[in-house]
């Protein structure tokens, strides 16, 4: 046989995998691994999806989404950011981020071109610039300053080849933050440099002590911005893969001629749900949000009181602590805890080398279960005997 | 008044004042006064505890009884509704809109426990006019709490 594609081979598996099989294996598991709201989608948004069935409506759509849809996503971020788009030529309606992520990196790479990414990040971002042929180039942040992206490690990384940037806050695993004159200032570099920026923007909603930011809400972004967002994480509709980008209409109709031929539209059912969750679902993301708040505070304070450093994230759903002090390795820790105390937490390299030392815990779980993962970590920690609990 | 901290007990009034303090961000001094505070006041009504009977072996009958009643000068229906809900079998009574002038909500053990307070107390009252009795057949979501319901977590263990 021939050998297999060269990119694909190249490209790491993701480090989580090894994981299934580990908690396949135990009962009683009390998983922090996951990615997604513990919360199903609100029920006005299934019950629209279920009438469109029995109406019938079961058929392709436009390439770009149903016009209604895109109207609505223009129409919130009016309401919500200030920021506008053409729904006819600036949106294009996809198959979750992932899909966007995908498209936007294929429709603006050439074979070579380097795109930074901010690490620790979402475990896609590399490997979907490695598929369209570009090379990820890594730009570290640090705990110590809240894991936000500094200017300098960003243009000390520029070469010719650089052709965009990739944000992605409040960031997956980190839970991290940026103020508007730091993400002003990553965008006046992207200026400077030409540079096309991605900003991945699924967690928005998901801000606790200050507004959410959007990058094409700055001076000078929108322009050279890809929007990316969807409904997964703010309205707990993750399943129904469905998210969207806005970008100006050169770009969105490269994006949309990749969509056209590979994806061909979004599944129209969850098209109707994401109509229905944009116009008459803000009571239940700000419920779900006001609750994810309070266990964040619940449980970072509890990481905290354990022992396990960790600064209180500003978004998402994720505890990054630093389990340094106990000596052991993200990966090391995360098994032993899985194995010993059966708390499955996900070790913060797989994220990048700056999650080195860390481990992601996602805190959208019911508020007994984190009590209760406290508890298992707590007698963890006491065992190794390593850090004063 | 600290509507955060009531949000958090009227859903689960078990958390500690530590914990309420943890998902605050406030010390837990604080909670504990406004907890006090709501106690004293009155705002906080009381603590207890959701039970299915059916499941514990130990069900009970409800009915929803319609009364219409006859008003009287400077009291409207106050007075009535007090002799009613001073029963221990009247589990709640609410004054409402529409034909009908009071709902009220009785519990027994047997449908024969039920029927008969209606038909030799309730509907003997003075200034009662006229009674509907409805039985419940079945609890479907009581309070906000879906009956029969166990939430389940169906996500995968990991994801990125």
């Amino acid at each position: 046989m021939k050998s297999l594609s060269q990119i694909v081979q190249n490209t790491p598996a993701s480090g989580i995998r090894r994981f299934f099989d580990l908690v396949a294996e135990l009962d009683d598991v009390i998983s922090l691994g996951v990615g997604e709201p513990d919360y199903v989608t609100p029920w006005r948004i299934r019950e629209a999806a279920i009438y469109s069935l029995e109406k019938g409506r079961t058929t392709y759509t436009s390439n770009y989404g149903l016009l209604e849809l895109r109207e609505a996503i223009v129409a919130k971020h009016i309401e919500r950011y200030k920021t506008t788009w053409n729904p006819r030529t600036e949106v294009l309606v996809t198959v979750g981020v992932s899909e966007a992520l995908d498209t936007a990196f294929r429709a603006i790479l050439n074979p070579g071109d380097e795109v930074l990414i901010p690490e620790p990040c979402y475990v896609s971002y590399a490997p979907c610039v490695m598929f369209a042929g570009g090379v990820p180039v890594p730009v570290p942040t640090r705990a110590s300053d809240g894991f936000v992206t500094h200017p300098e490690a960003i243009t000390e990384r520029i070469t010719e080849k650089t052709k965009a940037i990739l944000l992605s806050y409040p960031t997956n695993p980190t839970g991290a933050v940026m103020s508007r004159e730091g993400l002003q200032r990553v965008v006046d570099i992207a200026v400077a440099n030409d540079l096309y920026i991605l900003s991945d923007e699924i967690y928005d909603r998901l801000c606790y002590d200050s507004e959410h930011v959007s990058i094409p809400a700055l001076p000078g972004a929108k322009e050279r911005t890809i929007l990316l967002n969807g409904f997964s994480k703010a309205y707990a509709m993750t399943g129904w893969r469905i998210g969207y980008a806005c970008a100006p209409a050169p770009i969105i109709e490269m994006m949309m001629k990749i969509h056209q031929y590979t994806m061909l539209c979004a599944p129209i059912t969850a098209q109707i749900a994401a109509i229905e969750a944009l116009k008459n679902a803000e009571q239940d993301t700000a419920e779900m949000v006001a609750d994810y708040d309070r266990r964040r505070r619940l449980f970072v304070k509890g990481l905290n009181d354990l022992g396990l450093e960790c600064r209180m994230p500003g978004g998402a759903f994720y505890a990054f602590p630093s389990i340094a002090k106990t000596g052991l390795t993200s990966e090391e820790f995360a098994e032993r805890l899985l194995r010993e105390e059966r708390v499955l937490v996900v070790p913060g390299d797989v994220f990048g080398d700056g999650g080195i030392g860390h481990v992601r815990c996602c805190y959208a779980t019911a508020t007994s279960k984190l009590t209760e993962a406290l508890e298992r970590m707590g007698r963890f920690l006491e065992r190794l005997g390593t850090i004063g609990a | 008044m600290n509507l955060e901290v009531l949000r958090i007990l009227e859903h689960d009034a078990r958390r500690s004042a530590a914990q309420i303090a943890a998902m605050t961000g406030k010390s837990e001094a604080d909670v504990a006064a406004a907890i006090s505070a709501a106690e004293e006041t009155g705002v906080i009504r009381s603590y207890r505890t959701r039970i299915d009977w059916e499941k514990a072996g130990d069900g009970r009958v409800y009915a929803f009884i319609d009364v219409s009643a006859q008003p009287e000068r400077g009291t409207g229906y106050d007075k009535i509704a007090e002799r009613i809900y001073r029963y221990p079998e009247v589990h709640s009574v609410y004054l409402v809109s529409g034909s009908q002038d009071l709902r009220v909500v009785v519990a027994g053990k047997t449908m024969q426990e039920v029927a008969n307070f209606v038909a030799e107390k309730l509907a003997t009252i003075e200034g009662v006019r006229g009674t509907a009795t409805h039985f419940l057949l079945k609890k479907y979501k009581d309070d906000g709490d879906i009956f029969g319901e166990v939430a389940t977590d169906e996500r995968l263990a990991v994801t990125p």
